[in-house]
């Protein structure tokens, strides 16, 4: 499956991923309608330390521990490869938070947790994260 | 000092209600424009510091920036303009010599934009470039004279050795050091993917893009830095710089701070210390040292790769030219008095040399009067902006065409002629490790092979609807050339006719 992968050669530690993704996760059609005065909130996350940076998200393991730590039935590993979240059944136990070994999952304002869905289900409906990063840095592609 | 004098040429206008704090144009200015403060939870701007190139405006997010001229202005006067009081202020609080970098800016004529080009009607009809072969390749290299048997009658090879490229455009000089390695290799990898040739300018060869030699020019200029044998062997052909249109009568000044571990060793100078090429070659005083020099980088090379001499436009350009003809060069290339630089004292940028066109007219005209247009190719640049101007050349008399500000727009640059300030906000001009890794060039180089790409559409298009379908029919072509509000002398040296005649 196509999967974002990340090359911190070229990683600017611009943090446009980040606000890319927070848009295309907030439902609204206009950027500065969603993130004005917001403290933003995104599934993918700039690390930056000693002149280098990359961005992290979920990586979708083929063998996913988030699914297996999760105590709701509320993740699970999609057909298409995808880990996805059910909200609905999410209890926020945090239990795949501490799981995932990338830190890629996070509580949303929901109280439930959000991480990663590719952006196939939003508005953007390619990884908005790889459509606005200046540089190539994340690409989105079958390896 | 006192008072500061200097009044910011541009205003950063940011519109707070678009304004998402997102602080991209903070992290992304060198020159430390934005800032962040978290009492009044706004962006704020020093436009002191701006150097307008852009970077901000084309990464936030939503479009909430501007950079305008400032209309914050001295007092009016048409002969002490605000930029000549500026000069004497900036002189007045350093001694110094005014630096600038990139082509002239100032209002002279671009004679390209007072040519116009011709296209078949009925007779001769237009070709199109779509259904019919057109003909892009050029050869570069003195042509033989003669066809020479030998005693059974078979034909000689007497061919000089030739440069083929795909299209009649190439990348100019510019060296490593002037230029990133990122920026390098952009244009490296563009002209091997594109079948061009992209120069090292005077700063060597990384040992990384020897790999790239096919497609490369070597430069040996009066610094003679990165000069060796690998590096003369490495490249298809070798160009002796003597001038540059940017600052004929000058040499070149990379300051130490470029000078970084990978250039020092590229350059095969100490790291740190100033690179300074000095103005003249100190073993070329004539037409005969020259020659020399040409023989001397042919025997280097065993023959095998034609040799370039590039010289700047200037006032006698058609003599020197003609001399150079005679030196063994087989190819001459000269830059225009408008062609870019990483650096350069702005009195001589902007008042030495002259127009390309002009320098180009003359120099073919010349050496064809004088039987000797075949000794050489001619390669012109010195602010080549388009296609159009690509073909005007070529019907003027270019073999081919250099370019390299327009390489470096494509690569993102914004002409904002601060490259001797080695903070380039896109990853160009600079070797800061910060900046340079801003230019991928696996991006760079797609978007230098789209814009040649693009421009050999063009030229094709522009050839076609002249009835003609090789670079060949249409080189020298002067009668598809006419020009528009120009005297009796622009014509006679331009060699072409008043529209409407």
């Amino acid at each position: 499956m196509k999967r974002v992968y990340v090359n911190e050669k070229w990683c600017l530690g611009c943090r446009l991923c980040e606000y890319n993704c927070a848009f295309a996760n907030s439902g609204m059609t206009d950027m500065v309608k969603a993130l004005n005065n917001v403290t933003i909130n995104p599934r993918i996350k700039v690390e930056k330390a000693n002149g280098i940076s990359f961005a992290v998200q979920c990586r979708h393991c083929k063998d996913p521990i988030c699914v297996r730590a999760c105590i709701a039935g509320a993740l699970h590993l999609d057909e298409d490869g995808v880990i996805r979240i059910d909200d609905t059944k999410c209890v926020g136990c945090h239990s795949c938070v501490m799981a995932c070994p990338y830190g890629a999952i996070m509580p949303s304002q929901k109280g439930v947790m959000q991480k990663c869905e590719l952006c196939l289900q939003n508005s953007s409906k390619e990884p908005a994260c790889v459509k606005g990063c200046p540089n190539h840095a994340i690409v989105y592609e079958e390896r | 000092m006192a008072i500061n004098f200097i009044e910011p040429l541009y205003e950063v206008v940011r519109n707070q209600d678009r304004c998402i704090k997102c602080r991209v144009c903070e992290n992304q200015c060198s020159n430390e424009v934005h800032r962040y403060d978290s009492d009044l939870k706004v962006m704020l701007s020093d436009e002191t510091k701006c150097v307008n190139c852009h970077r901000c405006v084309a990464l936030c997010p939503t479009k909430a920036l501007k950079i305008v001229k400032s209309d914050n202005c001295f007092k009016e006067n048409a002969n002490w303009t605000q930029a000549n009081m500026t000069s004497i202020y900036k002189q007045a609080d350093t001694a110094g010599v005014l630096l600038s970098s990139m082509g002239n800016p100032e209002p002279l004529p671009v004679y390209w934009d007072k040519i116009l080009i011709n296209a078949s009607q009925v007779t001769n009809p237009p070709i199109d470039p779509l259904r019919e072969p057109m003909e892009t390749r050029t050869f570069l290299g003195a042509k033989p004279k003669d066809i020479v048997k030998d005693k059974s009658g078979n034909i000689v090879n007497n061919l000089p050795p030739q440069l083929e490229l795909s299209t009649p455009i190439m990348f100019s000089a510019m060296s490593y050091g002037s230029i990133s390695y990122n920026a390098h290799e952009s244009l490296a990898r563009a002209a091997t993917e594109l079948g061009i040739l992209y120069n090292t300018g005077e700063g060597g060869l990384h040992e990384d893009f020897y790999k790239y030699g096919p497609n490369t020019i070597v430069q040996v200029a009066s610094g003679r830095f990165g000069v060796n044998k690998d590096f003369l062997n490495t490249g298809a052909a070798i160009e002796i710089k003597m001038g540059q249109g940017a600052k004929p009568g000058i040499g070149g000044h990379l300051p130490g701070q470029k000078v970084t571990a990978d250039v020092s060793k590229t350059r095969m100078i100490p790291e740190g210390s100033d690179a300074i090429s000095p103005a003249p070659h100190h073993d070329i005083y004539s037409i005969e040292d020259l020659r020399q020099l040409v023989y001397s980088l042919k025997e280097a090379s065993d023959y095998k790769k034609p040799v370039i001499v590039k010289i700047a436009a200037v006032h006698n350009v058609a003599v020197i030219a003609s001399g150079i003809a005679r030196s063994g060069a087989d190819i001459i290339a000269i830059d225009g008095f408008r062609g870019g630089t990483g650096a350069a004292p702005t009195r001589i940028r902007d008042n030495v040399g002259i127009p390309i066109e002009l320098a180009l007219a003359t120099v073919d005209k010349r050496l064809r009067d004088e039987g000797i247009r075949d000794n050489v190719s001619l390669v012109v640049g010195g602010s080549i902006r388009s296609s159009a101007d690509v073909v005007k050349a070529i019907a003027l008399g270019a073999d081919a065409c250099y370019i390299a500000t327009g390489a470096l727009l494509a690569l993102g640059c914004h002409l904002c002629r601060s490259c001797h300030l080695g903070r380039c906000n896109w990853g160009i001009a600079t070797q800061r490790p910060d900046l340079t890794k801003r230019l991928n060039p696996d991006v760079g180089s797609q978007r230098l092979v789209n814009l040649i790409e693009a421009w050999t559409h063009e030229i094709k298009e522009m050839m076609g609807g002249m009835g003609i379908n090789s670079i060949e029919a249409l080189r020298g072509n002067r009668l598809m050339l006419r020009g528009v509000g120009l005297t009796e002398k622009e014509l006679e040296i331009l060699g072409i006719k008043h529209a409407g005649e």
